[in-house]
């Protein structure tokens, strides 16, 4: 019943091939057709979502004497190219793309630490532009770089969070002890200075810390980037309890195609910040016709893509 | 979870909470910048003491008060103004942005610690500066010194926030734009001379600074002992610039803010 019910959320209120506009008809996935609506809110709901950022047209080339001072041409870059989407609550929705494709452009868009050009983002009905304070109140984020106040212990970090999301801290220091032994990490570690945990230690901190103000919509950007085996396996244990809860609805951006397989629900593929395929791991790797016989996720997202391994490879 | 005015309290003295944390944890820092605003006030009195004369003695005292009032501002206008590039720095600006907290309550939490530590700081060197040079502080209303560091302080805390925005608006050299702020507001606002001694020009934008009010105020009370009376037209123009630069900064803040976030500049670098 699981594996259906991604198809029956995918429907949300888009309707067929909303889901990734003008895609090419040999990679247009069955997954947003067929069943009934759904009636509940959508956790997140975006419309036509389009980010386009102004660069320097000098690409790091040193310019010198007067031409430093003349005015620079300005290139345009679309991150984020007319992006439709549905989540629906309590489910674990990959977006998959490589280096610069705009999977952190849509995350921070959704984070409201960014506007967006044209087109909608709702998170639970409220739109990230016009009530930013009701989005905040029920977003959470983790990203790549655990960033935290360095000389400060993780303790004196967390409860600094919980304050701001105005959790009482005695109920914190609580929920922090939980979770950080959810995550296989010792009490000890709670006193000591950010700077002499190790990476995976920072992440998990980085993910008590998401946790901790019990949101709804949690939004993940390459939690277990650079990670050892081990913590990325802890890491993707916790997401993976997540989803068992299902009180939480998380949006997980990956390079990392095993990871996207295994815990995702739903995923969508993001190429120069269009939506290039969106379905479940199995509609995709079933459907992508030009993927041969049996085709792993990887083949899929890299024949998707339009980029070999190596061109991926050189990206990172 | 708690809702309106106590989450709020709550939010503002995360901010002030981790300021202390910091400051401890950055202890030989602060130490550094203590031992260095002495040696330099020091140093302005020993100044003072060159110049011979019966003004001597007040010339001492004239020159301290400024320098330690340049200090006690200083604090302020630094921390508030470089909440952005520490933010940046440490990587955890974005988290502090996407929080449900008002950047009304985000100064206002960052501001109250810093008030304090630097009203404390100040009180530290004026005891050191008041033994080394004997002075005869008896004339000295305190508490109207006080009072019109607390009105200058809301001038400072609205000037900080529109130069806070300068770290926003450009990562590389905002902070470094900070400080010219400040020299500007040093030279202009009489910290060591009266503002009668600058051109025509200057002495205008002297008129517009909060500084030359403090200050102008802080030498009425400590020197010459001047009660309320005398510091209401000192008073009057601080309480204005404070009223009008609070929200001007606010608005400033929130424009720059929403600027950064179409922009993409809301980011972490180093």
């Amino acid at each position: 019943m699981r594996a259906l019910a991604p198809l029956r959320r995918g429907i949300g209120k888009l309707g067929v091939g909303a889901g990734y506009p003008n895609p090419a008809p040999s990679r247009r996935l069955s997954g947003l057709a067929g069943a009934g609506l759904t009636m509940s809110i959508p956790a997140l709901e975006l419309h036509n979502l389009t980010k386009t950022f102004r660069k320097d047209s000098r690409n790091g080339r040193k310019e010198r004497g007067l031409a430093r001072l003349l005015p620079r041409a300005k290139r345009t870059s679309r991150a984020v190219d007319s992006v439709s989407l549905v989540i629906e609550q309590g489910e674990v929705f990959g977006v998959l793309g490589p280096n610069g494709s705009g999977k952190s452009t849509l995350i921070r868009i959704v984070s409201t630490l960014l506007l967006p050009d044209e087109g909608t983002a709702r998170v639970f009905g409220h739109d990230v532009v016009r009530e930013p304070d009701a989005v905040r109140q029920v977003i959470n984020r983790v990203s790549a770089d655990a960033a935290f106040f360095r000389r400060l212990s993780a303790m004196e970090n967390l409860v600094h969070t919980a304050r701001l999301y105005g959790v009482p801290v005695r109920e914190a220091e609580t929920r922090i002890r939980d979770l950080l032994r959810r995550l296989d990490m010792r009490e000890g570690k709670l006193n000591v200075p950010m700077y002499e945990l190790s990476r995976g230690m920072q992440q998990k901190v980085a993910i008590t810390r998401a946790f901790l103000t019990t949101p709804r919509l949690l939004l993940l950007d390459e939690p277990t980037t650079g990670l050892d085996p081990k913590s990325k396996r802890q890491v993707q244990g916790f997401i993976r309890q997540v989803r068992h809860d299902g009180g939480t609805t998380v949006l997980l951006t990956t390079h990392d195609m095993e990871e996207a397989d295994i815990l995702c629900d739903r995923i969508a593929i993001l190429n120069h910040g269009k939506i290039v395929a969106l379905g479940t791991p199995r509609e995709l790797r079933s459907s992508c016709e030009e993927c041969g016989d049996s085709p792993t996720l990887e083949t899929v997202f890299l024949t998707l893509a339009g980029r070999t391994i190596e061109e991926v490879d050189e990206e990172g | 979870m708690m809702t309106g005015v106590m989450s709020r309290g709550m939010a503002a003295y995360a901010f002030a909470h981790r300021q202390i944390m910091l400051t401890k944890r950055y202890w030989m820092w602060e130490l550094v910048f203590l031992v260095y605003g002495l040696t330099a006030t020091l140093s302005i009195g020993f100044l003072g003491s060159a110049i011979k004369g019966a003004a001597g003695r007040s010339i001492i005292l004239y020159l301290l008060t400024g320098s330690l009032l340049w200090g006690y501002l200083a604090v302020i206008f630094w921390d508030i103004s470089n909440m952005i590039t520490w933010e940046r720095w440490e990587g955890t600006i974005e988290y502090t942005f996407m929080a449900p907290v008002s950047r009304a309550t985000h100064i206002f939490g960052l501001c109250s610690w810093t008030i304090l530590y630097s009203l404390v700081r100040t009180a530290v060197m004026l005891t050191i500066v008041a033994l080394f040079f004997h002075l005869d502080m008896s004339r000295a209303n305190y508490l109207g010194a006080l009072l019109v560091l607390a009105v200058a302080n809301l001038s400072f805390i609205g000037l900080g926030t529109i130069v806070a925005t300068l770290p926003l608006l450009s990562p590389e050299k905002g902070s470094q734009m900070t400080g010219i702020v400040e020299g500007v507001l040093l030279l202009v606002s009489g910290v060591y001379y009266d503002v009668s001694v600058l051109p025509g020009w200057m002495q205008a934008v002297a008129k517009l600074s909060p500084a030359t009010y403090a200050l102008r105020g802080m030498r009425r009370a400590l020197l010459h002992g001047a009660g309320l009376a005398q510091l209401w037209d000192v008073l009057l123009p601080l309480a204005v610039t404070g009223v009008v630069l609070i929200p001007l900064g606010l608005l400033v803040f929130n424009r720059v803010e929403v600027y950064c976030k179409k922009t993409g500049r809301l980011t972490r670098s180093g």
